[in-house]
């Protein structure tokens, strides 16, 4: 190292803090892609390999999409922040397995289109993106979008149907093991707790999700559905049940937890997870569908700027 | 005396009792081992030396002296002008060569008394008090002449601090130990090798406004200090130590006084309000310095660190010395230096001229490289939330910095943006790089001057 003292050294003026964290946008969302693998080896354990092309096409549309969209706004090409590949990604490993190659680039498009740039781009958008694209295509492709595969190492009594749907509809009882490994029907990357738990406590251990919105919705879910579950434990699907069935952890870790599309403030947070978990109960208990995750997430993100502003909190020494 | 193992034991125990603190706050890289073993080091008087006469928040002092004036180390040079405003002393004797605008660490040109040194060993002390026998009166009346100013960042003038409107009673002295910025390690060697002073410093201010009580509130990862002011203190019934949590902005004036009292000071109000005096581990000497060696504040005693600096140091310089002058001192800098600047790296300002002298409560110069200043790219707002938890008034950062971006001030000025301490936690935590505290910085001061006009009307 070169030490001089002459004053003809270039000096970069700028207003303070002159110090920044480690973090940057980019980063933190290929930190969500590393944390989204567990969920989709574990995919391809129970589905087999032909999971992969619907992910991978369903990322590669959505970079597409976004592409094709910032050129014709002549913006700049924003790929490089790894936002529309995590679209991409979730929207993939929400899809039922074996899904249509056609129809997976379809609701690609429509995440990122009809989800995202339609509001400006990234930090703009109101709902999840990759929701808004599975919202689409479960209407699009109703019966598609409820076929679902056998997982491969499923045991005998379990039927290709979810087990969300089979305690809807013929109130058969899945045990809770094969919920937490995944050896069950449903979405691609839903079915394993442990793939997900495993990714989702990573991104909580290196901050990027914000522990709140898990832990909310998981006291919440718990508690709502304790309250029917005591009322009538053979009517009523059992708290530990509500929590690992369907996708509602792939939803706690992965989709709540959006940045763009959740609360900014502590409370906020805390009524954004509860009532995730309020509406997904009362759609699983007294509504049409199985499931519920997708409604009760996008449900909450619509009334999230109200939520903000609600929540704002009491300055630092202030009375009220 | 506890030794420093047991102190060890102490502090663990507080960890599990958890550690008093306040709520949000961030935790960046601390960056003081490369300063915090060095011995404080007298730097020599330069050639030159460039007085600002705006050493303090409030009105700039009036000069007393003129081109070719002759004055001594001690001489008063430049008088107070009103309530808040002080009293400048010459650090040399020398030969006032001209009195002109010169670039300062605040970024503005201030009217600055330049004197070339002239090699004599006079020196003009007021006169030794006894401490014992001193009056609260007196003691601000000799902060006063001794023109001391806060020295933790703000130069407020302190003898003002230590008169309290009527009708506020002061109850609590709050020493600030904490230094929370990254690199300073200033007040830490302070109180390791001037304790007593210290010490002795806090109860004459506690005697200046009549309290009962004062506690020194001393960041966790400073255990060697902690010790060395407990055992000062050991005699001293009145005085404490609190250990608080590491955490930045842990020494600013709010968040200290939550850790130590509970206390909240409500928006627009000062300690003054909730009954308690915060001053400087720095100021302590000074005010220690002036009643019992008859000493002004003629010297800043700071810390000169960073990767771009050769031999990083602790230094006590005389004011107006030349920041080129102690980089000198130190060995010089590396090529691939960006910024240079003035105090700690959260709060301090950027130097574009290094000729820009040292002011009474400078207390660091940091020569920065591109290692520790990352350029990452700006993107939109994510709204991850993490400026919401990292402030520590509980503003809405992202939402202020975007009224401000769009002029909306009567929405920012409802939403709180004069509350802003701008300690910058909001900007380093972003992940979206957005220059918050800098948005926010340019609509509080829109905000302020709107608000002056609406009084003016």
């Amino acid at each position: 190292m070169e030490f001089n003292s002459n004053t003809n050294h270039r000096l970069v003026i700028a207003s303070s803090p002159h110090l920044h964290s480690r973090w940057s946008t980019k980063q933190a969302m290929w930190l969500v892609v590393l944390a989204l693998l567990p969920s989709l080896i574990a995919s391809v354990i129970f589905f087999g390999v032909y999971q992969l092309l619907i992910v991978t096409t369903s990322v590669f549309f959505s970079v597409l999409t976004e592409t094709l969209i910032k050129k014709i706004r002549k913006k700049k090409i924003s790929i490089a922040d790894g936002s529309a590949i995590i679209t991409g990604l979730l929207l993939g490993l929400i899809l039922p397995p074996n899904f249509s190659i056609t129809s997976t680039a379809i609701g690609a498009v429509f995440s990122i289109a009809i989800g995202k740039e339609i509001f400006g781009g990234l930090g703009f958008n109101i709902f999840n993106p990759a929701l808004v694209g599975r919202a689409f295509l479960q209407a699009a492709f109703p019966v598609a979008m409820t076929t679902w595969q056998k997982p491969y190492y499923a045991v005998d009594t379990i039927t290709s149907a979810t087990p969300l749907a089979s305690f809807k509809f013929d109130k058969a009882v899945t045990e809770i093991q094969p919920l937490i490994l995944g050896n069950i029907g449903g979405s691609i990357g839903e079915t394993s707790a442990v793939a997900i738990i495993i990714g989702g406590v990573f991104l909580i251990g290196i901050g990027i999700v914000n522990w709140r919105i898990p832990v909310s919705m998981i006291i919440g879910i718990m508690l709502i559905s304790a309250i029917f579950w005591l009322v009538d434990p053979l009517k009523y699907a059992s708290p530990l049940f509500h929590l690992f069935a369907g996708g509602y952890l792939f939803g706690v870790f992965f989709m709540a937890t959006d940045w763009v599309t959740s609360p900014i403030t502590a409370k906020g947070m805390w009524i954004f997870g509860i009532g995730i978990a309020l509406i997904v109960v009362v759609i699983r208990t007294f509504g049409g569908l199985p499931e519920g995750v997708m409604y009760s997430i996008l449900i909450m993100n619509a009334i999230v700027p109200i939520i903000n502003r609600l929540t704002t909190p009491k300055i630092f020494g202030a009375d009220k | 005396m506890p030794n420093h193992s047991e102190v060890k034991i102490g502090l663990k125990m507080s960890l599990i009792s958890k550690l008093k603190t306040f709520k949000g706050g961030i935790h960046p890289k601390e960056y003081k081992s490369l300063t915090n073993k060095m011995e404080f080091e007298t730097i020599p008087i330069p050639q030159k030396l460039i007085i600002p006469l705006a050493q303090n928040l409030g009105n700039p002092s009036i000069s007393l002296v003129k081109k070719n004036d002759l004055v001594k180390t001690g001489d008063i040079i430049a008088e107070q002008n009103g309530f808040v405003s002080s009293i400048i002393h010459s650090p040399v004797n020398g030969k006032v060569t001209k009195i002109s605008n010169h670039p300062s660490v605040t970024g503005i040109p201030i009217n600055s008394i330049n004197i070339e040194k002239i090699d004599s060993n006079e020196i003009n002390l007021m006169s030794i008090l006894d401490p014992e026998r001193i009056s609260s009166e007196q003691i601000i009346e000799r902060v006063k002449y001794a023109g001391i100013v806060g020295q933790g960042g703000a130069a407020f003038p302190t003898y003002v601090k230590l008169s309290p409107p009527k009708g506020k009673k002061i109850e609590h002295v709050i020493l600030n130990g904490c230094e929370c910025e990254p690199y300073l390690s200033r007040d830490f060697r302070l109180m390791i090798e001037k304790p007593e002073e210290i010490i002795l410093g806090m109860q004459l201010i506690i005697k200046a406004v009549s309290a009962t009580k004062g506690t020194v509130g001393i960041e966790d990862n400073k255990p060697e200090a902690i010790e060395m002011i407990r055992n000062a203190a050991k005699n001293y019934q009145n005085i404490s130590v609190e250990v608080v949590k590491t955490k930045y902005p842990q020494g600013a004036e709010k968040m200290l006084i939550k850790a130590v009292t509970n206390k909240e000071v409500p928006p627009n109000k000062l300690p003054f309000d909730v009954g308690i005096v915060i001053q400087n581990i720095a100021t302590a000497i000074s005010v220690h310095d002036a009643i019992i060696k008859g000493m002004p504040q003629i010297s800043a005693s700071l810390t000169v660190s960073g990767l771009g600096i050769k031999n990083p140091k602790n230094l006590i310089v005389p004011i107006g010395t030349p920041i080129s002058d102690i980089l000198d001192y130190c060995g010089g800098i590396v090529q691939n230096t960006v910024r240079i600047i003035a105090g700690g790296p959260m709060m301090g300002a950027s130097i574009y001229d290094l000729s820009t002298p040292v002011m009474k409560a400078t207390s660091g110069i940091l020569v920065l490289t591109e290692e520790e200043i990352t350029h990452k790219e700006e993107t939109n707002c994510l709204r991850c939330g993490k400026c919401v938890e990292a402030c520590a008034l509980n503003l809405i950062p992202t939402r202020l910095a975007r009224l401000s971006l769009l002029d909306k001030l009567e929405l920012a000025e409802t939403q709180g943006i004069t509350i802003c301490m701008e300690c910058g936690s909001c900007a380093y935590t972003c992940p979206a790089n957005i220059p918050l505290a800098q948005w926010i910085r340019y609509g509080k001061q829109k905000v302020l001057s709107l608000q002056k006009e609406r009084k003016s009307a």
